[in-house]
């Protein structure tokens, strides 16, 4: 499991922006440096982004090796219907994480 | 020897020329975009640590019968203060301790546990928890009693010239703080924001490791971690920041 950090208000105005944002804790090896010994340190980075409201898709993001370790997204929304926001990341060795919050819209 | 004298207060008088004198805490030196990452939990990637810690004060580790809460309670509150107080005397080894040296000491005698490994995420993670409870509070260092000694080893060791490049830790920070050194303002290295994210390390890390950046920087050979020079020079430098905010977990260039 990769520490995620999730911020969303929890209660939004319909037909407002909100704001979310989202901070991944991953080391986002370039592929570009080498260890000790000179071996090139293989590249691991989270390649891709997607964002679903309600099943419908809000946003998608494909990362790049030049972005930091600890990637922080912030964007916004419009509020629609009280529901679920999945943010699912998918990583170079594989790994695929969802992480799901709640919205309440009044 | 009136030559030596004058020669030594020059860099003071350089120093004066830009802030006056006054404490200034290295937030004011970072970028807009580096203080608008710290201003905002939610964007501070030290906080994937502190959620850590929380999740570490409450869990008793592997063999170990109890927590750090089950002893300390809820950290808001017991813990509320200490950080801003640490190096500490410790009467009982008679010497000062450091935060992260208190948390691995009650790990091994109270919780009976394996120490954590040093800079490894567990303790920065408690430091971190721990840390951020002062968050606000003034830095309150004592030096009075029986820990004034440490504290003038540390002022030593802080004024002494070192490493190839034959320079003190106080011709920096005390004679040229707010100065350039290539493109970065050099600051006055208060300690307020320990542990703290650094974006050079794209991670979190402890004042040792700062200072051990330090004295590679100037090419002196540094510290062991377990040296008593390191926690003489952190309760001098904890005294220095005196008055300055607790920014626990602070974010640096």
């Amino acid at each position: 499991m990769v520490r995620v950090l999730t911020n969303v208000p929890k209660q939004a105005k319909r037909g407002e922006p909100f704001d979310v944002k989202l901070l991944i804790s991953h080391p986002m090896e370039s592929g570009q440096r080498r260890d000790a010994m000179g071996a090139t340190i293989p590249r691991s980075i989270i390649n891709s982004f997607v964002c679903t409201y309600n099943g419908q898709e809000v946003l998608r993001a494909d990362l790049f090796p030049a972005i930091a370790a600890n990637p922080f997204f912030s964007f916004a929304v419009v509020a629609q219907e009280s529901g679920m926001l999945a943010m699912t990341f998918t990583d170079d060795n594989g790994i695929v994480q969802t992480e799901t919050v709640s919205v309440a819209v009044e | 020897m009136i030559r030596r004298h004058a020669l030594a207060i020059l860099p003071l008088l350089l120093a004066s020329a830009g802030w006056a004198g006054e404490k200034h805490s290295g937030y004011q030196d970072a970028s807009p975009e580096t203080r608008a990452m710290q201003d905002d939990d939610a964007a501070n990637p030290a906080f994937l640590w502190v959620e850590q810690g929380q999740a570490l004060w409450a869990q008793r580790p592997a063999g170990a019968g109890r927590s750090c809460a089950d002893c300390h309670g809820a950290a808001s509150v017991t813990m509320r203060g200490v950080a801003a107080r640490y190096p500490v005397y410790d009467a009982r080894l008679g010497r000062p301790v450091t935060l992260d040296q208190r948390i691995e000491q009650c790990r091994v005698d109270h919780q009976r546990a394996a120490p954590l490994p040093p800079e490894g995420d567990a303790l920065l993670s408690l430091a971190a928890y721990v840390g951020l409870q002062s968050r606000g509070m003034p830095v309150q260092v004592s030096i009075d009693g029986p820990v004034r000694p440490f504290f003038e080893a540390g002022k030593a060791l802080f004024t002494m010239r070192q490493g190839q490049l034959n320079l003190s830790c106080s011709q920096c920070h005390d004679g040229l703080a707010g100065q350039r050194l290539g493109g970065s303002v050099i600051p006055q290295g208060h300690p307020n924001g320990y542990p703290e994210y650094r974006l050079e390390w794209q991670g979190l890390g402890s004042l040792d490791r700062r200072i051990r950046n330090c004295l590679v920087g100037v090419r002196a050979e540094p510290f062991a971690p377990d040296a008593p020079e390191l926690a003489s020079l952190e309760l001098y430098l904890g005294w220095r920041a005196n008055g300055l905010p607790v920014e626990t977990p602070a974010v640096r260039p």
